[in-house]
């Protein structure tokens, strides 16, 4: 069984048997596509909303609109069907509080609307998610029944 | 800022670079043993140039819960200096400065559970330690340089450490965390001093330490 970690601004997809891990995400977004009938399963752990009017965007991995795309590609690719894929949603914590609330303090919040946007769009559905707040998660994503296992520091540990 | 690309800096630049850390983390750790009364020694300082899916394995483990304050620098040089301490070192330090108090700071049997004046007291420690990182930064290259009000997080290393990546990952593929370590001898005191400029920063930053771009 493959154990893949998916860092910062990274995607990965992968046939069953498998784990999809990211650890320590912040306001970051981690997105767990599943393909219910092939377990293909897919993770990809954006950093920003979106790739328009940013300078540097040829990591289609970064941003919410473009790493959904890439990431059904990748899924594809290896016998994933759209018909049958679902998404989990993870992250997007707002870790620091400051008084003068900036447009990047509260890019987690950000991350997970413009992620459900492109969904939307997509026409994929969101079975679950543990989004916002102010902690940080550990993910788990198993190709075995498309499970997500989140590990919260001082706070219980959830299965979505 | 097309220009600053941190993989393409000469090693002349980067030993400019390390040399903001040495000063900076100098000063710093010279405020730091002044407040706790104890004498905090500080490591090399590391210029790391890393790509973002590195960020979190950065300090050992990404899951390590740690206490983060995270001041925004404002002024000539933008950009993020992050306090990084093990929970153990800031229970260690409250413990230490309510030693002459009435009031009894620092919690260890619920790990995670500090108290609104604990709180206050570490972005205190934090603000302190910015304030003379910056000072003698400012004092070496005449910048103008000040800092917002302290933010703070418990919790896990990793996510900690990726936030201030985020506003750099609009302008580029990866980052330069100056990264100096600071500990004391016999205690346990282990904790780490993280500069982290804005991407417009560097073309000041090394033309003022005379490094420039050309």
């Amino acid at each position: 069984m493959s154990i893949i970690n998916v860092g910062m601004a990274e995607l990965h997809a992968l046939n069953h048997p498998g784990v999809l891990v990211t650890l320590g995400l912040g306001s970051c977004v981690g997105i767990a596509l599943y393909d219910r009938k092939s377990r293909v399963i897919g993770l990809a752990h954006i950093m920003l909303p979106s790739s328009t009017n940013i300078k540097k965007n040829d990591n289609e991995a970064k941003f919410a609109d473009t790493a959904i795309v890439e990431l059904l590609n990748s899924m594809y690719k290896l016998g994933a069907y759209k018909g049958n894929i679902t998404a989990k949603l993870a992250g997007g914590a707002q870790m620091f509080s400051f008084n003068n609330s900036s447009d990047i303090m509260k890019i987690g919040e950000r991350n997970v609307i413009a992620t459900k946007e492109k969904l939307k769009e997509l026409g994929i559905t969101i079975m679950a998610e543990d989004t916002g707040e102010n902690f940080g998660r550990t993910i788990e994503f198993y190709s075995e029944d498309g499970s997500l296992r989140i590990k919260r520091l001082g706070h219980d540990t959830r299965i979505i | 800022m097309d220009r600053v690309d941190f993989k393409k800096l000469s090693s002349f630049q980067i030993d400019a670079v390390k040399e903001v850390g040495n000063i900076g983390a100098g000063n710093a750790a010279t405020a730091l043993s002044k407040l706790m009364k104890k004498k905090i020694s500080m490591y090399v300082p590391n210029v790391r140039i890393m790509e973002f899916k590195d960020i979190s394995n950065m300090l050992e483990n990404a899951e390590k819960p740690v206490v983060g304050i995270l001041i925004k620098i404002l002024g000539d040089l933008p950009g993020y200096i992050l306090f990084i301490l093990e929970y153990e070192t800031a229970d260690l330090f409250l413990r230490n400065l309510s030693e002459n108090n009435s009031i009894q700071m620092g919690v260890s049997e619920n790990r995670f559970m500090f108290s609104e004046f604990d709180l206050s007291a570490l972005k205190e420690v934090g603000n302190i330690l910015a304030g003379s990182y910056l000072a003698a930064l400012s004092l070496l290259t005449g910048l103008n340089i000040y800092t917002s009000v302290p933010g703070i997080a418990i919790d896990m290393a990793g996510s900690i450490l990726s936030f201030p990546a985020i506003e750099l990952s609009k302008i580029c593929n990866n980052v330069l965390y100056i990264e100096t370590g600071f500990y004391e001898g016999t205690n346990k005191i282990k904790g780490d001093l993280i500069l982290i400029p804005a991407l417009e920063a560097y073309e000041v930053l090394l033309k003022a330490l005379g490094a420039g771009i050309e």
